[in-house]
């Protein structure tokens, strides 16, 4: 496992030491979510009703477009030529790679949640809940970008790209996700099943990410 | 230890760069690869590495590891330095130690081979483009692989530092492992044998 | 000493040396005094004592204003005159200047809750210092994604300026937002005159916190000047090794 964590490590510290990389991830949500009100109006009662729904699409948005250069790095300075003639599956590799990107942005911002959550005026019980189902659908979000990365990646294109290829994949996510935060904050709909299947995505992109994604990158070598 | 290639064939976006391609290469033995631009080169070495497609003909690795690809089984130095700017020498060198499947017991006489014990602590970022070359070849001290494979691993490195390549080369080769180098000019190793691929 | 003269940062760190003390001193004592002050200031007949927010409230939102229109001077001086230390001043304000409007959005959002009843209302005035904190953290970005010290300091002196030039009409429209979607209901601070037993206590505290802010500024500046000592011995260490 040494080789696994050595990615993990290595990737964390990168992303913490370039350039504030894993509090951009952060940032941008935060943005995001100050810019619903705006758009939508100062309504408090409004803001409250959908307010899990805005934190939902910003996290998605947030933890998505962080990963535009996940290896797009490791491809521009030949690292990934070396990852790939490494011992380890590459399927684990890309795993850790994936781990290490979560750790490093999609945590941050489940952490300023309950923050923004205040901004909107959800009550702080619920501001729980959505946490809790950001913990839960956060990683499938970032596994299912994997490979949308990976692809990105093998056809040496980026930005929009990504976004245009993941987002439809993320559908399920957003559906189950927005449903078991507003089953706990308005009901009359129980939390368990849609929070279950929301656990359930998060497990199956785990599998099904990482093997896609490095099947994208060797087929991305021509 | 031996690494034959029988009737390889190379194409890249639909041109064949190079065709029925054949030699042998035995344990303490160099294979330097010339040829001119875009002969494919470079993509021999990457086709070894297992990073370009073989589209035909058999590469194989006698004697090696059974149950490992060729390219677990050796060290590419490409183009790129596969070096982090923001992380300090020793802990690139780290990195792909503990990848690669080594201890991090080399990693000091690593650097010391390719003189860079002195900046261990300092970031890549402040090393010139030869002090990442060389950094990039320490891997190859660091981790032992029978088979290297080099892409114009001079570029870059002044004279003693080319020198200093070459005596790691030849101790390489004289523990039994195998080179095969990419290269428009003289490498520095005197028993190297050549192969000119594509039209002269 | 002439100005011209601590355009040298050698000279500008003897000077920072010796008034730092003075400048920390000066500041403990006025913030003792101005807290002393405000905790003897009458309360409120409708708020009570939470009106006491206000002291730390009103000057943090003072100062985050205070540090970009200094930032802006700053970025004046890197991209007209060049000036060495004014990218370094410029940099230094920015994380102060960040924090300050921190704590005005922390502090407004506390005395919401007991006057609003949340924590937080899109009020024109909140919403405002809201997206100035937003600025700050897009001009710390740019100093943290900047690789290169010296051009991360320009392109955070336009971002600066065109920021200065922006918040005014950025006010205006979340003012003009605000009142089309919700017509005056919340309470209007400064309405009034404001009673000398609760002005002076105010005053005293918008002292001593720019009395904090210069503090800060002076030993954040001259932390940024020996960073960038550091780098360029690092580049000298790393030179003298064998290229």
């Amino acid at each position: 496992m040494t080789a696994f964590t050595a990615i993990v490590v290595r990737d964390m510290r990168l992303s913490i030491r370039v350039g504030g990389g894993a509090l951009m991830g952060a940032l941008f949500f935060l943005i995001v979510v100050t810019m619903m009100p705006f758009a939508l109006g100062p309504d408090l009662a409004l803001l409250a009703r959908i307010g899990p729904a805005i934190l939902w699409l910003g996290a998605l948005l947030a933890s998505l477009l962080a990963l535009d250069r996940l290896f797009a790095t490791d491809h521009d300075d030949g690292s990934l030529d070396l990852l790939m003639m490494g011992r380890m599956p590459l399927e684990l590799a890309v795993a850790a790679k994936a781990i290490a990107h979560w750790l490093t942005t999609a945590l941050p911002l489940i952490v300023i949640t309950p923050v923004l959550g205040l901004m909107l005026n959800v009550e702080l019980r619920a501001m729980g809940t959505v946490a809790l189902t950001l913990l839960a659908g956060t990683p499938a979000l970032t596994f299912i970008g994997l490979i949308g990365a990976a692809l990105s990646v093998a056809l040496r294109r980026g930005g929009l790209l990504l976004a245009v290829l993941v987002l439809p994949l993320t559908i399920p996510v957003l559906i189950f996700g927005v449903a078991a935060a507003n089953a706990a904050i308005v009901g009359p709909a129980p939390f368990g099943p849609p929070f279950t299947i929301l656990c359930a995505l998060s497990l199956a992109s785990l599998v099904l990410g990482p093997v896609a994604a490095a099947a994208a990158l060797r087929h991305g070598l021509e | 230890m031996q690494l034959k290639a029988d009737n390889l064939v190379c194409s890249r976006g639909g041109r064949e760069v190079f065709a029925g391609l054949n030699f042998s290469l035995s344990g303490g033995e160099a294979l330097v690869v010339t040829g001119r631009n875009g002969a494919g080169k470079s993509s021999l070495l990457r086709m070894i590495a297992g990073l370009v497609h073989i589209a035909g003909g058999r590469l194989e690795l006698d004697g090696g590891e059974a149950d490992a690809s060729i390219g677990e089984q050796s060290h590419y130095v490409g183009h790129q330095d596969s070096v982090k700017p923001s992380l300090t020498v020793g802990e690139n060198l780290k990195f792909w130690a503990r990848y690669l499947g080594a201890g991090e017991r080399t990693i000091d006489s690593a650097l010391q081979a390719v003189e860079l014990a002195p900046l261990a602590d300092l970031p890549a970022a402040y090393l010139s483009a030869g002090q990442r070359r060389r950094l990039s070849i320490a891997r190859l001290v660091a981790v032992p692989r029978p088979l290297w494979l080099l892409d114009e691993p001079t570029s870059a490195l002044d004279v003693p530092s080319q020198n200093r390549l070459a005596d790691l080369m030849r101790s390489h080769l004289a523990g039994g492992g195998m080179i095969v180098a990419a290269a428009h000019g003289p490498i520095g190793l005197e028993r190297a044998r050549e192969l000119k691929i594509g039209p002269s | 000493m002439a100005v011209i003269d601590l355009a040298n940062p050698t000279r500008f760190l003897t000077l920072v040396n010796r008034v730092l003390p003075w400048l920390a001193a000066a500041t403990v004592l006025l913030f003792a005094f101005g807290l002393a002050r405000a905790m003897n200031a009458p309360d409120d007949y409708q708020q009570g004592a939470t009106v006491k927010i206000m002291f730390l409230h009103v000057p943090a939102a003072w100062l985050s204003m205070m540090g970009w229109g200094l930032m802006s001077v700053a970025a004046l001086g890197t991209l007209v005159w060049r000036h060495p230390l004014a990218d370094v001043a410029g940099k230094a304000a920015a994380p102060i200047g960040a924090a300050f409007t921190f704590i005005c959005l922390v502090t407004g959002s506390l005395w919401g809750r007991p006057t609003w009843g949340t924590y937080w209302v899109w009020d024109a005035r909140l919403t405002s210092v809201l997206v100035l904190f937003l600025l700050y953290l897009g001009v710390l970005a740019l100093y943290w994604t900047a690789e290169d010290p010296g051009r991360g300091s320009r392109a955070a002196a336009v971002l600066t300026l065109v920021g200065a030039v922006n918040i005014p009409i950025i006010k205006f429209s979340v003012d003009w937002w605000n009142t089309l979607h919700q017509p005056a209901s919340l309470i209007r601070m400064g309405g009034s005159a404001v009673d000398p037993t609760i002005l002076w206590p105010l005053l005293i505290m918008a002292g001593a916190f720019t009395l904090l802010f210069f503090t800060l500024h002076l030993a954040a500046m001259r932390n940024e000047i020996l960073r960038r000592r550091v780098r360029g011995m690092r580049i000298i260490q790393a030179q003298e090794v064998r290229a």
